[in-house]
């Protein structure tokens, strides 16, 4: 980034009322809290709404010119609702459990009236005019918005070296990615610029960047969060989630949001599980009883010893706090990566056809002397970077005529054995373990000229997506200095049994903190 | 072999309009010759008897009451249009003068 715009980035980013700032040992303080002890702090008035979103603004200002996990910092927001929680509070009102917590929210998510552009070029400085449900239900609950977090450009990519606006740089070594597409809201935790952040996760966006920061990111069961207001990328894979520092804190924002929504065709109307209770049963690190399954296809193969290592010492915790191991085989696995990369192209070469410059955002080369679909090629090349270009080809290629039956169509079937593959594990096990991704944080430009590299990121992730299962990557331990995930696979809707062998491990294997930015 | 030409890829940038420039038409071929070549090997699965699944939640004609909610104003639909006239979007002409 060049430095003037650096500059005025940060001054925009800073927050709008600097009279009161904190004293740095309270920030700090609040800033490092989970969102649990913020919330049992606030509700017992031991400090206010206001007090702990400016902490969080401050700790922004002063970090995120070297993160850049923020494209939009909503300082006048934030604060107005800090303020409208207290107020309710003084007046007795009941609120959430959440309610003046901080949260950070992907770009990918609409808020209305806050610039939204899901990393892209075609829609910047758009704001849209209503909220995701997502965002509606944490403004019911009394959740403090900070502002709109880094990803790729719509979702596609594992860096945030996609954005149009310049990576998210990764707080335990600013030389390497913070995973994606979803690095903003992930680093953003794990810089304490934020003690929750939404996340979302159509191949791995959620858990991949929650691994290499050293943080909790769960992608819950796809039907089980709304995407009303969520940007489409791929609609049959995409589902919103939580980030957290804690399994803890990330079940008590999946208790927020999910559940189900009239506005999306695809929610599932059935109550939510217990998230925050299996988390807490989690806590108390006993999982006698509990069958875990490790994936013989996923034993390491393609992934750095390093991690292999790091996500056996996890399995071995696990059994020590009682849990069984079984080995099981779902063959179809090793497909799904390429089953992936046909069904989410193709999906979203149908999706971002709504960008034409005509209802929103850019319009490039409307000179009065060109017809309307030059107007929209030329738009289209001027707003997307070059990897949304490439899937929209692949899509637009898997799915014409001649082609679809051997790739779209085969990779649908594909999906079908996947999910059965899921099926049949599950008669075995309560849930399937894995690395969360093959590798730990990489630096920068080192997978971006051989887009296939970069693909392999999301080797154990993409399965879950495929079958629409919930999926968790919970710290287990760190690899030359960097933070490894472990992945916990449940069923459909038993979203429950994951946040407990998560919370299990973490009782254990306490979330390192990243090296003081 | 590749999975791809230049070519190919020009016309799938046309139907997916996309101007891109012969720079990016040499850096796409080869890439995505790796991608699809990769991509391909959903091929080796017996699938022929296996029904495709398009989506993991079973519901199908999800509908809800006929009943008025709210919704956008004019004003609201059009405020982040590149252009707009009479209260609508405004586009480019849509046929060639010549036709």
């Amino acid at each position: 980034m060049a430095e003037a715009k650096k500059k005025a980035a940060a001054a925009k980013k800073a927050p709008a009322k600097k009279a009161a700032k904190a004293p740095a040992s309270t920030r700090a303080d609040l800033v490092r809290a989970t969102a649990a002890e913020l919330a049992r702090r606030l509700a017992a008035k031991e400090v206010s709404a206001v007090e702990v979103a400016r902490a969080h603004l401050d700790r922004i200002a002063d970090v995120d010119e070297r993160v850049h996990a923020f494209l939009h910092v909503d300082a006048d927001g934030a604060l107005a609702a800090a303020a409208a929680v207290d107020e309710a509070r003084a007046r007795g009102e009941k609120l959430g459990p959440l309610a003046g917590v901080p949260v950070a929210v992907k770009d990918v998510m609409a808020t209305r009236g806050v610039p939204t552009t899901a990393g892209s070029k075609i829609l910047e400085g758009w704001r849209p005019p209503y909220d995701a449900t997502i965002v509606t239900r944490m403004r019911q609950a009394g959740m403090v918005i900070l502002g709109k977090t880094n990803m790729d450009e719509f979702a596609m990519g594992s860096s945030t070296e996609y954005s149009a606006y310049g990576p998210t740089r990764n707080p335990w070594d600013l030389a390497r990615i913070p995973g994606g597409s979803g690095g903003g809201s992930s680093a953003a935790i794990a810089a304490y610029e934020a003690p929750l952040a939404i996340g979302t996760d159509t191949g791995g966006s959620i858990r991949q960047p929650g691994a290499v920061t050293g943080t909790v990111g769960s992608k819950p069961t796809y039907g089980g969060t709304s995407r009303y207001g969520l940007i489409a990328f791929s609609s049959s894979l995409d589902t919103p989630g939580p980030c957290g520092r804690t399994v803890e804190d990330t079940a008590l924002l999946h208790a927020v949001i999910a559940g189900h929504d009239p506005m999306d065709s695809t929610s599932i109307p059935a109550p939510v599980p217990d998230v925050v209770g299996a988390a807490r049963l989690g806590a108390t690190g006993d999982l006698s009883g509990v069958r875990l399954g490790l994936v013989r296809e996923f034993s390491g193969e393609g992934a750095e010893p390093g991690v292999v290592a790091a996500f056996r010492e996890g399995v071995e915790t696990l059994v020590k706090l009682g849990a069984e191991v079984v080995e099981v085989s779902c063959p179809h696995f090793v497909y799904a990566l390429p089953a992936y990369y046909l069904i989410a192209p193709s999906e979203c070469s149908s999706n971002l056809a709504r960008f034409d410059g005509v209802r929103y955002g850019l319009r490039s080369g409307d000179d009065g002397s060109r017809a309307l679909e030059e107007v929209m090629s030329l738009t289209r090349e001027a707003g997307f970077g070059p990897e949304v270009k490439r899937r929209i080809i692949i899509g637009t290629y898997a799915l014409s005529s001649g082609y679809y039956d051997a790739y779209y169509g085969q990779a649908q079937k594909v999906r079908t054995l996947i999910s059965r593959d899921f099926a049949a594990a599950f008669e075995q096990c309560d849930v399937l373990l894995s690395p969360t991704t093959p590798f730990v944080a990489f630096p920068f430009g080192s997978r971006t000229s051989d887009p296939y590299q970069m693909y392999l990121a999301d080797l154990y992730t993409i399965p879950t997506n495929l079958y629409g299962g919930p999926a968790i990557s919970v710290p287990c331990g760190l690899s030359e200095g960097l933070p490894v995930g472990l992945q916990v696979m449940a069923p459909t809707m038993a979203d429950d049994r994951m946040y407990r062998v998560a919370a299990a491990l973490e009782s254990v294997v306490p979330a390192a903190a990243p090296p003081a930015l | 072999m590749s999975a791809i030409s230049r070519e190919e890829v020009a016309h799938l940038a046309r139907l997916s309009r996309l101007a891109v420039s012969d720079e990016e038409l040499d850096r796409f071929a080869g890439q995505l010759d790796v991608i699809l070549q990769a991509v391909a090997r959903v091929g080796e699965v017996a699938a022929a008897d296996i029904p495709p699944t398009s989506h993991s939640v079973p519901l199908t004609n999800v509908l809800r009451e006929d009943v008025v909610g709210p919704c956008l104003t004019p004003a609201e639909a059009l405020a982040g249009a590149p252009d707009v006239a009479e209260n609508r979007f405004r586009v480019p002409r849509i046929l060639d003068e010549e036709v």
